[in-house]
C-alpha cells in the first residue's frame, strides 16, 4: 500500500516536471508570438493620428518655394513632422545589399575552400578563427569603421561624406561574412561524396566536380545561407548607427549618407515621449523591420528544410 | 596500318591542358583568398585595437569611475555593468533555455508541436537586436513593469527601465543560442545509455537528471559561455532598457540593510553602451579617443575570453566524448 503512494507520488512529479519543460520548450513560441503583438500593438496607434499614405509622403507647403510641394521624407523633429518610410527603407537596402553581396561572394568562397579544398588541419584552425571573427561585438566593428576605415575609404574614393552607406556596407558585410560561410559550409558538406567520386571518375578535375556537381547540389543550403544573411543584414543596428551618416536621403548613391530603419529606432527612440505620434512612429518602423526578417528567416527555414528532404531522398 | 583522319595536334591538347591546370589553380586560389581576407581584417582590426587601447590600459582605468565629464578616469562602473547583467541574464536564459532544449530532445519526439518550436527557436535568432530593444521596452518595461507597479503598488520601482528587464531582453536574445547547444550537447549522449538506465527502472527524469545531463554538462556550459560573450557584446537591446549614460554611483544597494547586492532596479552603465556613446556623442571625441579605444580592448579581451574558452571547453569534452 505504501509503496504505491509512493509510485503516484512519483508519476505525479514526473508529470510535473514533464510540464514545466513543456512551458519552457512552449516559451519560444510564446515569445515570438509577444514580440509580434507587442510591436503591432504600439505601431497601429500611429494610424490613430495619420493616414496610412504618410508612410509614402506627405504634401506640404515649402516656404523657400513658396508652393505645396510633396515630400519623401523622415523628419519626425520638425514643426511639420514627416514620417515617410521611403528614405529608412531605402537606406537599409543601399547598406544590406552591397554588404550581403560582398559577404556571399567571400563567404560562398570561404566555403568552398573549407569544406573541398583545405586540408582538415587547416580547417580545424580556420573555423575558430572564424568563430572569433562572428563574436565580435558589432558595436566594436562599427567603432573602427567609424574611427579607422571611414577616413581610408574617403581618402581613395575622395567621396563627399565621410560617413556613408559603403562603409556601413563594409561594415556589416565583415559580420555577415562568417553566417554565410557556416551554413554553405554545412550545405557543401551535406552533399553526399558519391556525386563527387561520380564526377571524378568521368575524368572531371577538381576545380570542374566543384563547379559542375558539387556547387548545384548545394545551390538550395547557399541561397538559404544568401537569404538569412541579407536578414542579418538589415537587421544589423550598431554598425549603420555609427558608421552610415545618419542622414535621411532618398537615393541611390551608395557614397551617400543614409539612415537605415535599424538606426532611426536607435538614435531616436531614447529621446521621444512615450505615446507620442512619433513613438509610434519608431514602433511602425520597428513593425515593418520585424516583418521583413521574419519573412526572410521563415523563406530560409523553408528552402533548408527542403534540401534536407532531397537529400535524404 | 590505319593512319588516323585527323592527326591529333598535340601542341594544341598540351596548351589546353596547362590552360585547364592555370584556370583550376587559379579558382582554388581565389577561395583561398576569399577565406583569408576576413580573416586578415580581423586581424587587422584587433591589431590596432590592441596598439592603440593598450598604452591607457592601467589600474586606474580599470577600478576608476571616469570624471572631468567622462573625459577622464577610468570606465569602473561599464565593466561592473556589464558583468552584472550577463550575469543575471544567464540566470533567466539558462533555466528556460535548457529545459526547452531538455523537452525537444527528450520528451519532444517528431510532432507538430516540436517543429514549432523548432521554427520558433530559428526565427527569434533572426530576430533584429533593435527590435529586441522596441521589446523590451514595450513588454517588458510598460507592460510588466507598469501592471507589476499598479498590482503591488509600488510606484515606480519595475515600470522603469532598469537592469533587471535590461538584463530580461537580453535574455530573450541569447536564448536560442542556448537552446541550440543544449540541443547538440544532449543529442550527442549515446541512446544506449538511457535505455541502461531505463532498463535499470529509472523513470524518465531521473534518467535525464542521473544519466543524460551529467554527460551534456560540458555542451551546455560551452552555449552558456558563449551566450555570455553575446550578452555582453550587445548594445540595442539595452539602449532603452536601463543602461545610462552616465552614473556617478555603481548600482548596488544592501540586502536586509546589510548585504551588499547588485541593485537590480537601478539604472547602470555598459561597455557597449560606452563605446557608442564615447565615438558618436562625447563633446570631444578627439581628445577620448584613448578611452574609446582602451574601452574597446577590454571589451574585446572579455568577449575573446570567453569565446576561446568556450572553444576549448568544447574541444575538451568532444575528445572526452570520443573517448567514451
Amino acid at each position: 500500500m505504501k509503496d504505491l503512494v509512493k509510485k503516484k507520488h512519483l508519476f505525479n512529479s514526473e508529470w510535473f516536471i514533464e510540464k514545466t519543460l513543456l512551458f519552457a520548450g512552449v516559451s519560444s513560441v510564446l515569445i515570438i508570438a509577444l514580440i509580434f503583438v507587442f510591436l503591432f500593438k504600439e505601431a497601429i496607434l500611429f494610424f490613430q493620428t495619420r493616414p496610412p499614405f504618410d508612410l509614402i509622403g506627405i504634401t506640404v507647403f515649402d516656404s523657400w518655394e513658396e508652393k505645396n510641394i510633396f515630400k519623401m521624407m523622415w523628419q519626425a523633429v520638425n514643426e511639420t513632422p514627416k514620417y515617410s518610410l521611403i528614405p529608412l527603407v531605402c537606406g537599409s537596402f543601399l547598406v544590406a545589399f552591397p554588404a550581403t553581396v560582398m559577404a556571399s561572394v567571400f563567404g560562398i568562397g570561404a566555403a568552398i575552400y573549407l569544406s573541398e579544398i583545405a586540408p582538415n588541419k587547416v580547417r580545424e584552425t580556420l573555423k575558430p578563427s572564424l568563430e572569433l571573427l562572428a563574436s565580435i561585438p558589432s558595436v566594436v566593428v562599427g567603432f573602427f569603421m567609424l574611427a579607422v576605415i571611414a577616413t581610408i575609404v574617403q581618402n581613395i574614393t575622395g567621396s563627399k561624406f565621410r560617413l556613408n552607406a559603403f562603409v556601413g556596407a563594409l561594415g556589416v558585410a565583415l559580420v555577415t561574412f562568417p553566417i554565410i560561410v557556416s551554413i554553405s559550409e554545412d550545405a557543401l558538406r551535406a552533399v553526399p561524396k558519391e556525386l563527387r567520386d561520380a564526377s571524378y571518375a568521368l575524368g572531371a578535375s577538381k576545380w570542374q566536380t566543384i563547379w559542375n556537381t558539387v556547387l548545384p547540389a548545394g545551390v538550395s543550403g547557399i541561397s538559404a545561407a544568401v537569404i538569412l544573411g541579407f536578414g542579418r543584414a538589415l537587421g544589423e543596428t550598431m554598425i549603420v548607427v555609427m558608421a552610415t551618416g545618419n542622414a535621411a536621403l532618398v537615393t541611390g548613391d551608395i557614397f551617400s549618407s543614409v539612415r537605415t530603419m535599424t538606426a532611426t529606432i536607435a538614435a531616436e527612440l531614447g529621446a521621444v515621449a512615450q505615446g507620442s505620434e512619433h513613438y509610434y512612429a519608431l514602433f511602425l518602423v520597428g513593425a515593418v523591420l520585424f516583418t521583413i526578417t521574419f519573412i526572410l528567416n521563415l523563406c530560409s527555414e523553408i528552402v533548408i528544410n527542403r534540401m534536407r528532404q532531397n537529400l535524404r531522398m | 596500318m590505319k593512319t588516323p583522319l585527323v592527326k591529333p595536334n598535340k601542341d594544341l591538347y598540351h596548351n589546353q591542358m596547362d590552360k585547364n591546370k592555370i584556370t583550376e589553380a587559379f579558382w582554388i586560389f581565389l577561395t583561398r583568398v576569399f577565406t583569408l581576407f576576413p580573416l586578415v581584417c580581423l586581424f587587422a582590426l584587433l591589431a590596432k585595437i590592441v596598439l592603440e587601447g593598450y598604452g591607457i590600459i592601467s589600474w586606474e582605468f580599470l577600478f576608476q569611475p571616469p570624471k572631468d565629464g567622462m573625459e577622464a578616469g577610468g570606465i569602473l562602473p561599464c565593466i561592473f555593468g556589464t558583468i552584472a547583467i550577463t550575469l543575471f541574464m544567464i540566470l533567466m536564459a539558462l533555466p528556460l533555455g535548457v529545459g526547452a532544449a531538455i523537452y525537444l530532445v527528450e520528451y519532444g519526439g517528431d510532432n507538430k508541436l516540436v517543429r514549432i518550436i523548432r521554427a520558433a527557436v530559428n526565427n527569434l535568432a533572426g530576430v533584429p537586436s533593435i527590435v529586441f530593444g522596441l521589446f523590451g521596452l514595450g513588454f517588458f518595461i510598460l507592460f510588466v513593469g507598469r501592471n507589476l507597479d499598479a498590482v503591488l503598488n509600488t510606484g515606480l520601482l519595475f515600470g522603469q527601465p532598469c537592469l533587471l528587464w535590461a538584463s530580461a531582453t537580453l535574455a530573450v536574445l541569447v536564448l536560442p543560442v542556448i537552446i541550440v547547444s543544449t540541443e547538440e550537447a544532449l543529442n550527442s549522449v549515446p541512446q544506449s545509455h538511457r535505455d541502461a538506465a531505463l532498463a535499470l527502472g529509472a523513470t524518465k527524469w531521473q534518467t535525464i537528471w542521473t544519466v543524460v545531463l551529467p554527460q551534456a554538462r560540458g555542451g551546455i556550459l560551452t552555449g552558456a559561455i558563449l551566450s555570455i560573450s553575446r550578452g555582453a557584446g550587445d548594445t540595442a537591446p539595452i539602449l532603452f532598457t536601463g543602461c545610462a549614460y552616465f552614473l556617478p554611483h555603481l548600482p548596488v544597494t544592501e540586502l536586509f540593510g546589510f548585504i551588499p547586492m547588485v541593485n537590480p532596479f537601478d539604472q547602470f552603465m555598459a561597455l557597449t553602451y560606452h563605446i557608442f556613446i564615447m565615438a558618436t556623442q562625447s563633446i570631444n571625441v578627439e581628445r577620448t579617443l584613448p578611452i574609446q579605444y582602451g574601452t574597446t580592448l577590454v571589451l574585446i579581451a572579455l568577449t575573446f575570453l570567453l569565446n576561446f574558452f568556450a572553444i576549448m571547453l568544447r574541444i575538451h569534452f568532444r575528445k572526452k566524448l570520443r573517448v567514451n
